[in-house]
């Protein structure tokens, strides 16, 4: 657990952020310049805030007022950085176990064969940094990070310097750290599909300032939430279980909801996933639409109705005990009478399957 | 090589070899802490401690090595001092002879290894802090290493400094033979004899022969330990 307060002045603008970070993966979502780096750097240790208190479990790693600073070599903070920083004159295997040396002696610490294995870096061992691609460099750092014993794992942007697929071959390697380490990451992004993979817990960063922070599911089923997020990018996170594969070539997913029907997921029946609903792919319906294409049509009742800047509207519904978010457009919420309470139906154009496991107990 | 050299001759070159290597040896250590200094901290009198250790290259060494003699003569403040206290005699002994040297290939030293270290990128420095290296070890890890080329680099330049300093080794420690006397000192020295060419110039092709066998070897050593720190890969 993580217990963060800040302030810190720059030159042109000033960085006034407290969030707390509980067990899992928690995203730090933001802009560039909103000031997330500045964020994770004061928690490592590499930049001094102006003032504020930061607290890691028991131990006080920063409090302005008690005169606390922490050096960073003693905060036991793994930093995953944007550019690997791999050490150039040290092999991989030299670079995993650089950290390991100053580890607290007596932790059991992580097994290091374990991390090998789990970020498929067995075979370079003996290579140096320079002759690594981007996504062999970045996997070494987080093993590096990982065998360094934190008690925090920090991720600053680990995929921005990577092209589309080799984002998704880490993604997959970080997946997999989330589920079979218990190591609490705190991972830093600018890109919603990547928190929507990942994170269990989402705080959103605007202009220095924490604009919401809470489970992600709740943060990314609130309109207020949608101007930072970006509209495109806006849509909820659904808990589904793959419930069956039909002989047509499509799953069955039970959510809580109702029934949703995609494309064949891959997956053991009874496999929990999170899907991920944009907030443009859903049409709203007042009676339960006949002959029509879409699958998916959810009963729902409205919770509330934004109107944006434009002529868009942002739906807030309940579907069961989960949310939903639609857009329409602020005519059609006139013609159709949209407010609380409304009883609709939510067509549900497209879905994607943002995970594909969460299961132990996230 | 002595029946190629007169005794003179030889104990010149010797005696240059013996005062450029102790001249390395000793600066080294202070040169990579002050070049450290200057590339890393920020701390008041950083200006005045820069313009203090390039004094010797902007100076007339006739100057530096008159300074000397005023600080470190034996009745000077510090080496009356050195000398009641350490026995050290520096004045006109070869001992004298290697803090002139030291002080004339200080800047040259510490040029070199302050570019090397400015090179390092400090975030490489902050990644090894995040895994739990303290200052110390950060720069024994990660710094030095790096840095390890400049370093050769810059001992290499002081080394040939240091053969070649004249001016302020005359004036300091004047020109005795077997004593004082290097290897500048004796060209200039069979110079001013009638006869004395034939002399200089065995000197001046050992002077030519020390220096480039430096220079390939210093090269030498610079491709080994970038291959050794993956310098040179990409």
């Amino acid at each position: 657990m993580l217990d963060l307060s800040l302030r810190h002045g720059f030159e042109d603008f000033t960085l006034e952020a407290a969030f707390t970070a509980p067990a899992g993966v928690t995203a730090l979502f933001g802009h560039s310049g909103s000031g997330k780096t500045t964020i994770v750097n004061a928690l490592a240790g590499l930049l001094r805030p102006d003032a504020g208190r930061i607290v890691l479990g028991d131990r006080v790693l920063f409090d302005s007022q008690a005169r606390v600073f922490m050096p960073p070599h003693k905060r036991r903070i793994g930093y995953v950085f944007q550019d690997a920083r791999l050490f150039p004159h040290l092999t991989v295997r030299q670079n995993l176990l650089y950290g390991r040396r100053f580890a607290a002696r007596g932790g059991a610490g992580a097994d290091m064969g374990r991390i090998v294995e789990l970020l498929g870096i067995g075979a370079l061992m003996e290579r140096r940094p320079g002759a690594l691609s981007g996504g062999e460099k970045q996997r070494v750092a987080m093993g590096r990070a990982i065998l360094s014993d934190p008690e925090l794992l920090l991720m600053d942007e680990p995929l921005a310097a990577l092209d589309g697929a080799r984002k998704g071959e880490i993604l997959t390697y970080l997946e997999r750290l989330r589920d079979e380490t218990a190591l609490p990451i705190l991972y830093v992004s600018h890109s919603v599909a990547e928190v929507t993979r990942l994170a269990t817990t989402l705080v959103l960063i605007e202009a220095g300032h924490v604009m919401r922070s809470g489970p992600v599911e709740a943060i990314m089923a609130d309109p207020d939430a949608v101007p930072a997020l970006g509209l495109r990018e806006a849509g909820a996170l659904l808990t589904a279980r793959l419930a069956a594969h039909d002989a047509d070539g499509l799953s069955r997913l039970d959510s809580e909801g109702g029934a949703l029907w995609l494309p064949h997921v891959e997956g053991p029946i009874g496999a929990a996933l999170r899907l991920r609903i944009l907030a443009q792919d859903v049409m709203l319906a007042v009676e339960r639409p006949q002959g029509i294409s879409a699958l998916n049509v959810l009963p729902a009742r409205v919770l509330e109705v934004r109107q944006g800047a434009g002529p868009g509207a942002l739906v807030q519904l309940a579907v069961g005990e989960a949310r939903l978010l639609a857009r329409v457009t602020g005519r059609s919420a006139k013609a159709l009478e949209l407010g609380p309470g409304r009883e609709v139906y939510a067509v549900i154009k497209a879905v994607s399957v943002a995970r594909d496991s969460i299961g132990e107990g996230r | 090589m002595t029946e190629y050299l007169s005794p003179q001759e030889w104990q010149a070159v010797s005696l240059s070899l013996q005062v450029a290597l102790w001249a390395t040896l000793l600066s080294l250590p202070l040169g990579i802490l002050v070049a450290h200094a200057l590339a890393r901290w920020q701390f008041p009198g950083k200006s005045l401690l820069n313009g203090v250790v390039h004094l010797p290259l902007i100076l007339p060494p006739v100057v530096t090595g008159y300074l000397l003699l005023i600080g470190f003569g034996r009745r000077g403040p510090i080496g009356a001092l050195l000398e009641e206290y350490c026995g050290l005699v520096l004045a006109f002994r070869w001992t004298g002879a290697v803090l002139a040297a030291a002080i004339m290939a200080f800047p040259l030293m510490v040029r070199a290894i302050r570019l090397a270290i400015e090179a390092v990128d400090p975030k490489l420095e902050a990644a090894a802090a995040t895994l739990g290296a303290n200052r110390l070890r950060v720069f024994a890890t990660i710094t030095l290493p790096l840095i390890l080329p400049g370093i050769l680099a810059g001992a290499v330049l002081g080394f040939a400094k240091a053969m070649g300093e004249f001016g302020a080794t005359i004036t300091f420690v004047s020109n005795i033979p077997g004593q004082t006397q290097t290897l500048p000192s004796a060209v200039y020295a069979f110079l001013q004899v009638p006869g004395g060419e034939g002399q200089a110039m065995r000197l001046v092709i050992v002077a030519i022969a020390i220096s480039m066998g430096a220079l390939l070897l210093s090269e030498w050593l610079a491709r080994v330990v970038a291959r050794r720190i993956g310098a040179k890969e990409g």
